[in-house]
């Protein structure tokens, strides 16, 4: 019979055994009455030839080699017991642990799917970005598409691939609605190794100018508007005005910065900037070939950067190429919040781990007797140990599921809670991995908590143990107890000093001026009927339209459109100088240009410095005008007033251009980040002069901007039905407020402070739960001798004196590590988080006072117990 | 004192492998059968015959049945199994090979005394 056939026929086994004694003793008295002994003589001899019974029983069971299981079955369920008899205990230490564990398996799972994991494209690790580098603007993700085609021809080590965003309204099949496109070139989707839904991808013939138009949709859109036939392939769309023709669908999963709906060849794009090697707007990806080392590879690209930098020196000179993980450019610089939330987290569940253990070491000396009295009746040490460690396990074991499942729950909420978008989030899911990991954590605390009160239980010196029964206190318990105190105090401190300086960091961040009124404006995206996009007269129309239109909207007080907003994404840095030069070098200054309808600052609210802004007298046949921002004024000419200098910039213009007015600084990189940006100073010039070659470019970047005088969301669908234009398929998206866009800009400081808080807020309370835990145990430990004290003369004030002066020292102690601590912690936060201000003696003071003053509260309530002691009673216990 | 001697460390194994290898008996036999070939030398010590046998067996030693006695009762009859016969060979060998040796050695030493 194999071990777990006996155990499972344990009770059957039960009764056999007890049948074949039974059995033995009335033979063997069967034959002592045959021999002429007296029955009920026979019966006793029979037993005591045997021995006892239940000790053969015993043997027997041991025999069956079962025994450790029915010990591990047993201590379980004492430990239950022992649990159900301190509700209180079990209810917190399983509440502490479940939160620390759920916590940290929360922060784990995202940082494993996301940082972790390798993207979900076949071989994902042999896919790389490629970036350009200069000396003067670093590394840079940005191509030209006659780099492109240069680097894609000459390098034998990668297949490269290119992308750039392409949205566009689609007209057939179905109503007009703005779809996200991606242009991209042939090669894409083999480099990603993802093979067709159906039909096939592009060719390379197809990815040219002035081949026939086709076009690959995304898979969301064939299940929405083909009702995922596969008759889509073959099908004409007409997008963005042009007829294309479907070849493909593409599977969901194609990571190229989000999902697309439609997908056009790149080479077929006749706008002048594919052929500028100086426009930088592609994404370039590669796929290593077949044995190629990326150290190989990048060599080659080397070589690749040289021989372009000296062929054209105007364009490429200085620049290098570099391939980086693709991984690496897909997450971007959430990295580093994810790896500091969790440091953070790892601190809550230590504390929570000491927390446990100070618990489980009061409840083992306070339960010294009964180890002692198993000792005394014959359980050896290894057995006693055994029990202790599958209570902690039990205890372990529970939190540790309780903590997974509390995490399984909440990682969907965290994930969406995540200010703006985490990369990779759909590939957010508890696996096995974390889950093992939360399983090792959970039983390996457990474990741990075990040991130290198990390793305690004395062998020797039983009878004092039984006897004096925990009248004195041993000093190395006394000194775990007080060190798990300091302990928890000083990584309470620490997180509520990181927590106090995010807190502050957000308050003088949002007291910023943005530079504008954010009150009552609200921001879309317009894109317009490809219908209207012929010519450039009837773009410029079909764009005084939309402001026509909107001023006449009820509720609308003043309307612009503009090419970029403040604080939301998208922006245009040219390089610009106060005197005349033909070239612009690298370290010419830069500077954020927009371009404005003459309305655009009574609707943002932007205060005018001096001068004038536009009107409509500034047209495409008048003077060249710009109006600057403070920040330029400053930066280029050393004062504010600079109404009738001109400047040189050479992407507007080879003329001068003068500027007629100056206006207040926009905060356009967010509340927090404008400061440190690279790029601060502004230029506007208006739409009205942009020339007539670039209207139709400028007209996909356009967005409107409407003050209102009723709350701003209420006027949008008006906005949007009197917006439709004369077809009907002029769209309007991504529509945000000016007050969601600044407190957008905030969003990972809040996301932060707000964790932190929680973590911060978990801490405290963990202290405050320890500190009144350890207390209440050492004081009811004393009671005797404070009885003793008291018959000697001593007020109940001087105990609770007593008792506090203990809780003081302890709580300076911790205090005093955790500021250190707290300080270094912050200096690390002020490198990641944008804004952050050094560590102030004010906010350390704040937050240190909190926490002395919960701790203080928490040790008076052991204090008071103890200064209210009735003498006598104390004196007789035990 | 109790002239009879307790049985040597690890012999009782050997004695109720030999004793159930004559024919399948119940554990009451077994204590009857060791004491009446012993002649009551050697003690066996009833308490611990059935851990002995229970340990015998979960090492598939022995094999047990339930069947009815002589007299009509429900009994556990143990037997020796392929494996237990090959273990009785190995362990009377290498206990005979023993016992010559003991033997041996105190022979010569009570003629060195003489």
């Amino acid at each position: 019979m194999t071990w777990w056939r006996r155990l499972w026929r344990e009770t059957a086994l039960e009764r056999e055994l007890d049948t074949e004694l039974r059995f033995h003793i009335e033979q063997h008295a069967l034959d002592l009455v045959a021999r002429g002994v007296d029955r009920r003589e026979a019966v006793r001899r029979a037993h005591l030839a045997l021995g006892g019974a239940e000790q053969v029983k015993e043997q027997c069971r041991d025999a069956r080699g079962t025994r450790w299981l029915n010990d591990l079955f047993y201590d379980i369920k004492f430990a239950l017991r022992g649990f159900r008899k301190l509700p209180g205990f079990a209810a917190i230490a399983l509440v502490i642990l479940a939160l620390g564990i759920a916590a940290t398996t929360v922060m784990f799972t995202v940082i494993n799917s996301v940082l972790l994991r390798p993207l979900s494209y076949p071989e994902s690790d042999r896919l790389v970005a490629v970036h350009g580098f200069t000396d003067a603007y670093g590394e840079v993700w940005g191509f030209s598409y006659p780099d492109f085609t240069d680097l894609r021809d000459a390098s034998h080590s990668l297949t490269a691939a290119a992308w750039t965003y392409g949205g566009g309204t689609i007209t057939e099949p179905g109503p007009p609605e703005y779809l996200i496109g991606r242009q991209v070139s042939a090669e894409v989707f083999t480099v990603l190794g993802l093979p067709m839904v159906h039909g096939r991808a592009f060719r390379a013939e197809e990815d040219r100018l002035g081949a026939a138009p086709v076009a690959i949709i995304g898979y969301e859109l064939w299940q929405r508007r083909f009702g995922a036939s596969a008759s889509a392939v073959g099908q004409r769309v007409l997008f963005e005005g042009r007829s294309y023709t479907v070849v493909g669908v593409a599977p969901s999963r194609v990571g190229l910065e989000g999902e697309a709906d439609v997908y056009i060849p790149l080479g077929q794009n006749t706008d002048a900037r594919t052929r500028n090697r100086e426009a930088r707007f592609i994404h370039v990806m590669a796929r290593l070939r077949p044995g190629v080392r990326v150290t190989d590879s990048q060599a080659e690209l080397a070589l690749i950067a040289r021989h372009l930098a000296t062929t054209f020196p105007q364009s490429d000179g200085g620049r290098t190429l570099l391939a980086r993980p693709l991984q690496q450019e897909v997450v971007g610089t959430v990295g580093s919040t994810l790896w500091l939330l969790l440091a953070a987290v790892t601190v809550v569940l230590v504390i929570a781990c000491v927390n446990i253990a100070s618990l489980l070491l009061a409840r083992a000396v306070s339960r010294e007797r009964e180890l002692a009295t198993r000792v005394a009746l014959g359980a050896d040490r290894s057995r006693v140990i055994r029990q202790c460690l599958t209570e902690t396990a039990v205890l372990g074991v529970a939190g540790g599921a309780l903590g997974v499942a509390l995490a399984a729950a909440s990682i969907r909420p965290f994930v969406a809670a995540w200010p703006g978008t985490l990369p990779r989030a759909e590939d957010i899911q508890l696996d096995w991995r974390v889950l093992a990991a939360a399983v090792v954590v959970s039983v390996a605390s457990g474990l741990a908590f075990g040991l130290a009160p198990a390793l305690r239980v004395p062998m020797s010196g039983l009878d004092a143990v039984l006897r004096g029964g925990g009248r004195t206190i041993a000093g190395t318990s006394k000194r775990v107890h007080s060190s798990f105190v300091v302990t928890e105090l000083a990584l309470a401190v620490l997180l509520l000093v990181c927590a106090g300086m995010l807190g502050r960091t957000l308050l003088s961040l949002s007291s910023l001026d943005p530079g504008l009124n954010v009150h009552n404006v609200v921001t879309a995206r317009v894109a317009l009927s490809p219908t209207v996009l012929a010519t450039p007269d009837r773009i410029r129309a079909a764009w005084q339209d939309v402001l026509d239109r909107a001023a006449r909207v009820p509720g609308v007080q003043s309307v612009a459109i503009t090419d970029i907003i403040p604080m939301r994404t998208g922006d245009n840095a040219l390089p610009y100088s106060t005197t005349p030069v033909a070239r612009t070098g690298p370290d010419t200054p830069v500077a954020l240009a927009s371009t404005a309808s003459p309305d655009y600052l009574a609707v943002m609210g932007i205060p005018l410095r001096a001068g004038r802004f536009f009107d409509d007298h500034d047209r495409i046949d008048t003077e060249r005008v710009l109006v600057v921002d403070e920040a330029l004024a400053v930066q280029a000419f050393g004062r504010k007033d600079v109404v009738g200098a001109h400047l040189w910039i050479p992407a507007m213009s080879t003329s001068p251009l003068t500027i007629v007015g100056v206006v207040g600084h926009v905060r356009h990189w967010g509340l927090a980040a404008d400061d440190q940006s690279r790029v601060r100073a502004q230029i506007y010039y208006p739409f009205a002069q942009v020339p007539p070659s670039l209207l139709r470019l400028f007209s996909s970047f356009m967005s409107i901007a409407v003050r209102t005088r009723v709350a701003p969301l209420d006027v949008v669908e008006p906005l949007r039905q009197e917006l439709r234009g004369a077809a009907g398929d002029h769209a309007l998206y991504q529509v945000r407020t000016m007050e969601q866009l600044v407190t957008g800009s905030l969003a990972r400081q809040r996301f932060l402070l707000l964790l932190f808080g929680a973590f911060g807020a978990i801490a405290l309370l963990l202290a405050c739960v320890g500190v009144y835990g350890v207390l209440a145990y050492l004081t009811t430990q004393r009671t005797a001798e404070i009885g003793v004290r008291m018959a000697l003369g001593a007020t109940g004030g001087d105990v609770v004196r007593l008792v506090i002066r203990q809780s003081v020292v302890l709580i300076g102690i911790g205090v005093a590590a955790g500021l250190s601590g707290g300080w270094v912690s912050a200096r690390l936060l002020e490198r990641f988080v944008e804004g952050m201000r050094p560590p102030d003696t004010a906010t350390l003071a704040a937050m240190t006072g909190v926490l002395a003053v919960a701790a203080l509260v928490a040790s008076f309530i052991p204090a008071r117990r103890a200064g209210h002691v009735d003498v006598v009673q104390a004196l007789r216990q035990d | 004192m109790d002239a009879r001697s307790d049985l040597p460390q690890g012999t009782l194994d050997l004695l109720i492998l030999k004793v159930v290898a004559l024919g399948p008996v119940h554990g009451y036999s077994v204590a009857q059968r060791l004491q009446q070939v012993s002649r009551d030398v050697v003690q066996v010590p009833q308490g611990s015959l059935y851990p002995a046998l229970h340990r015998l067996e979960n090492r598939g030693l022995l094999a047990a049945e339930w069947k009815q006695t002589d007299s009509g009762r429900d009994a556990k009859f143990y037997r020796l199994t392929r494996k237990g016969k090959a273990q009785l060979e190995m362990q009377t060998a290498s206990w005979r090979r023993l016992s010559e040796a003991v033997a041996l050695i105190l022979r010569l030493s009570e003629a060195g005394a003489e």
